[in-house]
């Protein structure tokens, strides 16, 4: 089997993305271009989903609870195969199907509806509680946003993850540094992040989340791990990744951009 | 209500591998036959009711079916949002079930009293809302809710109600449970129990009510309060819940919206107030402004 260039396959997707948010006025662009490169490497290298086990019990299970994001999310079902060109092309015109945040409409590859943010992981944890009580070996990865992490629910969620030892959840948090507003440690004081979980029982990853070899590293041993303590990566990203005058520019988490900045960022796509 | 709710339920989790059983560190005894029969389909989630809805949402999306109990407050306004997107814009067959709605706790103060939960789950698409009267109708609602395939509030009591009925009891359809041709009375749950009372005096008073239970609120029996519009001129609310949005409510709104001759309705229900003054349930229904002298006084003279 021919090696996947992780790098390609996330610059190919950032273009699907970009070229969508400028098309349709789709927002949250920063936050869906942090987290490219962690959703490449899941859906390519980790999680047993594909278009051919969407109903089967033992499939993993993915739920990106920053829910915001989900632009990103389509175009790696698509390059996955599981949602189609031509069931995304009425994508951002009135009647589809294909909301701004994930919808419960039953689209192909979206485990639950998220948007109201703290909703994902506690999902996450009953969906791994039911694989156990049925004796299904298979992950539950929930992908989190720093600022998510200012919802009580989250650590509810958590705490009841260790007291289960739901051992097959795994939390990503795309630690990227922003909320909507302002830097996520400003807001509410978010550090230390990985002591954070740390204390509430999990076993705690680090790496750097917009580098494929990095989130490959830490996912091996995420996935292999025989303890019985939940799992979460916490992947410091960059907001706007991929594109020079995006990177770190909050600006972006509403922003779309225009006929000039579109192509300006699909230029640098081609250089780079 | 909740001794034959936990044996109900462990009685279906025998025959069903699929029910799971969800609790907010509340009623621990009472779910000791429940866990020996399924050890592990019983979660303490803790005092996190939030959590607990998004977690029985997950299960509920893998094919399971949870029933989630805690206090009523706690099982519905904590996590209304939960309840709104995890269950209910999901569709999803979990039974929520609040022990102590209403007055029921009427001495553990405002805090605990559930007085706005019917008025703000019935406004969420899908929906269903039950309350039971007895613990005959508690058992029978819980093995209907099972057979369902959207979300369902079940709003209990406490402890220690009498068996009111024997009709037979489906999910969406109310019950006479007296007749009577002067005036109809219209309730909901545990407060049957006072209705029936109410007629009595009313009776000896030489008026003759009809009583008419809905245990369900959501979906409302549209027929028969259609019935109750075209036959009688005066139709009395009584609910242990607020005026805002309740049984009363419904009843007025379902009368609007349809082409009936003039009716006199009466609405019985909770002020629009929390009490800092505290004291038993039949105190606090006196202060909350359901005294049931006053609700005959009013019938009375309506009817002459």
């Amino acid at each position: 089997m021919k090696a996947i260039n992780f790098d390609d396959l996330a610059k190919s997707i950032r273009k699907d993305v970009i070229t969508v948010s400028h098309l349709h006025k789709v927002p949250h662009l920063g936050s869906c271009l942090s987290i490219v490169d962690i959703l490449t490497v899941l859906y390519f290298k980790y999680l047993n989903i594909s278009s051919d086990n969407l109903n089967s019990e033992d499939r993993d299970r993915f739920i990106l609870s920053k829910g915001h994001a989900v632009p990103a999310l389509y175009q790696v079902l698509k390059a996955k195969s599981i949602l189609t060109s031509d069931e995304l092309k009425d994508y951002g015109s009135d009647g589809s199907y294909f909301a701004e945040h994930p919808p419960a409409s039953g689209i192909a590859g979206i485990e639950a509806a998220t948007g109201s943010l703290g909703h994902g992981l506690p999902i996450g944890l009953g969906m791994s509680l039911s694989l156990r009580i049925k004796d299904i070996d298979a992950k539950t990865v929930v992908l989190l946003g720093d600022g998510e992490c200012n919802e009580g629910s989250v650590w509810e969620a958590a705490m009841m993850a260790s007291s289960n030892k739901s051992k097959n959840l795994i939390a990503i948090v795309d630690f990227n540094k922003w909320q909507a507003t302002d830097r996520s440690k400003n807001v509410l004081y978010l550090d230390p992040l990985a002591h954070k979980w740390e204390s509430f029982g999990w076993e705690v990853y680090e790496c750097n989340g917009n580098d494929a070899k990095s989130l490959i590293q830490e996912f091996d041993k995420i996935f292999s791990s025989d303890t019985e303590k939940p799992k979460v990566l916490i992947a410091h990203t960059i907001k706007g990744k991929g594109i020079s005058f995006m990177e770190d520019d909050n600006n972006w988490h509403y922003r779309t951009p225009n006929d000039e900045e579109y192509k300006n960022a699909m230029l640098e796509m081609e250089e780079n | 209500m909740r001794k034959i709710f936990a044996e109900r339920l462990t009685e279906l989790a025998k025959e069903n591998d699929d029910v799971v059983l969800l609790s907010g560190d509340i009623g621990n005894k009472m779910f000791d036959d429940f866990k020996e029969v399924a050890p592990n389909r019983f979660f303490n989630c803790g005092i996190a009711e939030a959590n607990m809805i998004g977690v029985s949402a997950g299960l509920a999306l893998n094919g399971f079916r949870p029933f989630v109990y805690t206090i009523a407050p706690f099982a519905t306004v904590r996590c209304l949002e939960q309840i709104r997107v995890d269950l209910c814009y999901h569709n999803l067959p979990v039974v929520i079930v609040g022990t102590g709605s209403g007055l029921s706790y009427a001495e553990l103060g405002p805090t605990h009293q559930m007085l706005e939960d019917i008025s703000l789950l019935r406004s969420f698409p899908n929906m269903t809302i039950v309350c039971p009267c007895d613990p005959r109708e508690t058992d029978l609602a819980i093995s209907q809710s099972f057979k369902r395939n959207s979300p369902m509030y079940i709003r209990l009591g406490k402890k220690g109600e009498p068996v009111l009925h024997n009709h037979d009891f489906e999910i969406g359809k109310s019950n006479t449970i007296r007749d009577g041709d002067d005036v109809c009375i219209i309730t909901t749950g545990s407060m049957l129990k006072n209705v029936l009372g109410i007629a009595d005096t009313l009776g000896e008073k030489g008026i003759k009510a009809h009583v008419e239970h809905f245990h369900t609120v959501k979906p409302i029996d549209k027929n028969s309060l259609n019935k109750i519009f075209n036959k009688f001129k005066i139709i009395v609310t009584i609910e242990e819940h607020s005026l805002i949005g309740g049984l009363g409510s419904i009843v007025t709104e379902t009368y609007v919206d349809g082409d009936f001759e003039k009716v006199k309705i009466l609405r019985f229900g909770t002020d629009d107030k929390y009490l800092s003054k505290t004291g038993s349930k039949e105190y606090m229904i006196k202060e909350y402004g359901l005294d049931y002298n006053d609700i005959v006084k009013q019938v009375v003279s309506v009817c002459k």
